[in-house]
């Protein structure tokens, strides 16, 4: 049952993060602010269904093996993902003026991102002296199919939603900034 | 001037600085030292069999020397903040990339400096013969600290202007290296327990080697974006 989460949510979160690292290029070419507004989007709601993939990994491994937690490569990796990717909201937090941030942002972006298959491949090359498949090769397709679809549906909501909510909170900034100028 | 000597010219400036102050390597050689002194609470290095001492020296050292390593790195891009040399640096008319090659290999000279130090060191503390493959084990090291030191040294760049900056650069820079710290861990342990290169750690190789060759050209192709803005 666990699992039924645990792989959509893994997919869904690495989905995020190539729209995140798009956003980035795309961002740097164009300079345009509503890419970067796209990029830190994705990158959060990526983050949010990577977090979703550890715990249900912590769920898994306590019911299977009466501990919460196993180095599995699959969760490692997402591990240590998920803290690559909390160093780019970080950086984000720490930086103030908006441009640079936003030009940072994107090239730690392409950093980050082109470090997750590096990570994969060395993790499960650590592990390789313990081999197992992967947890979500025991189940059938149908319903893994259909719970991929149901995650990937949450996460364009999520990101729909976000991207919004970004927007907005950026408008009422500016227009802030506008009346501290007049 | 060309290219090779645009690089050559700001890592020898940055060297001399360093060397008339000394501050980052000081310290970055007390910080090593102090780590190494500590782990011997962590474990008792006198019952501990060689083959268990074996099998965690290179983990042991390679914390080490990515700790000390960041103090040495975080000064890369402080050290121009005082009269604006950094601005006169960015508008001097010299290759973005030639500046910060010539940056990040005044660090990697510096880190490594430090790295040879402690090594011996590291030997004699806790009894491990670690140069029994010395010409490989100076390859991973010489592989692990650029590594190290590309990634430090742009990260340097982007956290200049933040208040908090100690404090993010470990916490970008580590998350980022756990690749190649990782390969340079198991290449060291296997090295250091006397085993030469074999297919198996040569795969280790070549991704410190990528992982080196990968962020080297990105950062040179991302410079331009980082200094500007």
């Amino acid at each position: 049952m666990m699992l039924y989460v645990y792989a959509p949510a893994g997919f869904a979160a690495l989905l995020a993060f190539v729209l995140a690292v798009a956003a980035s290029v795309l961002f740097l070419r164009t300079k345009g602010l509503r890419f970067d507004a796209l990029a830190v989007s994705a990158t959060q709601v990526g983050l949010v269904f990577l977090t979703a993939n550890i715990i249900a990994g912590i769920v898994w491994s306590r019911l299977e093996r009466a501990r919460l937690w196993t180095w599995e490569p699959a969760l490692t990796s997402a591990l240590v993902c998920a803290l690559l990717y909390a160093s780019y909201l970080m950086l984000r937090r720490a930086l103030e003026e908006p441009s640079q941030r936003a030009a940072f942002c994107a090239v730690w972006s392409i950093f980050c991102f082109l470090d997750v298959p590096i990570i994969v491949a060395a993790v499960y090359r650590w592990r390789s002296r313990h081999p197992q498949p992967p947890l979500w090769s025991a189940l059938p397709v149908a319903p893994l199919a259909g719970s991929t679809a149901i995650a990937l549906l949450i996460g364009g909501l999520l990101l729909w939603a976000r991207v919004k909510r970004e927007n907005a909170r950026r408008e009422r900034e500016s227009s802030r900034r506008m009346d501290h100028v007049i | 001037m060309d290219f090779l000597r645009q690089f050559w010219v700001v890592s020898v400036k940055d060297l001399r600085a360093e060397f008339r102050t000394k501050e980052a390597v000081n310290a970055s050689l007390a910080f090593a030292l102090v780590i190494l002194v500590l782990f011997s609470f962590a474990f008792d290095a006198a019952d501990l069999e060689e083959a268990a001492m074996n099998e965690i020296s290179g983990g042991l050292l390679w914390i080490a020397f990515a700790f000390a390593g960041t103090l040495v790195l975080n000064r890369s891009f402080v050290r121009e903040l005082p009269n604006d040399c950094l601005d006169g640096l960015i508008a001097a008319p010299i290759s973005r990339s030639a500046l910060f090659l010539g940056k990040a290999f005044a660090n990697f000279a510096l880190v490594l400096a430090v790295e040879l130090v402690s090594l011996p060191v590291f030997g004699i503390f806790y009894h491990v013969r670690w140069a029994r493959q010395a010409p490989e084990l100076m390859l991973v090291l010489v592989l692990g600290t650029w590594g190290v030191t590309v990634i430090g040294t742009i990260t340097s760049a982007l956290t200049v202007n933040i208040k908090l900056r100690e404090v993010m650069l470990p916490m970008l820079t580590y998350p980022i290296l756990v690749p190649a710290l990782m390969s340079a861990m198991q290449l060291t342990t296997r090295l250091m327990a006397g085993e030469a290169i074999a297919e198996d750690t040569a795969l280790w190789l070549k991704m410190l080697i990528g992982f080196d060759v990968i962020y080297t050209s990105v950062s040179l192709i991302l410079i331009e974006v980082v200094l500007i803005g």
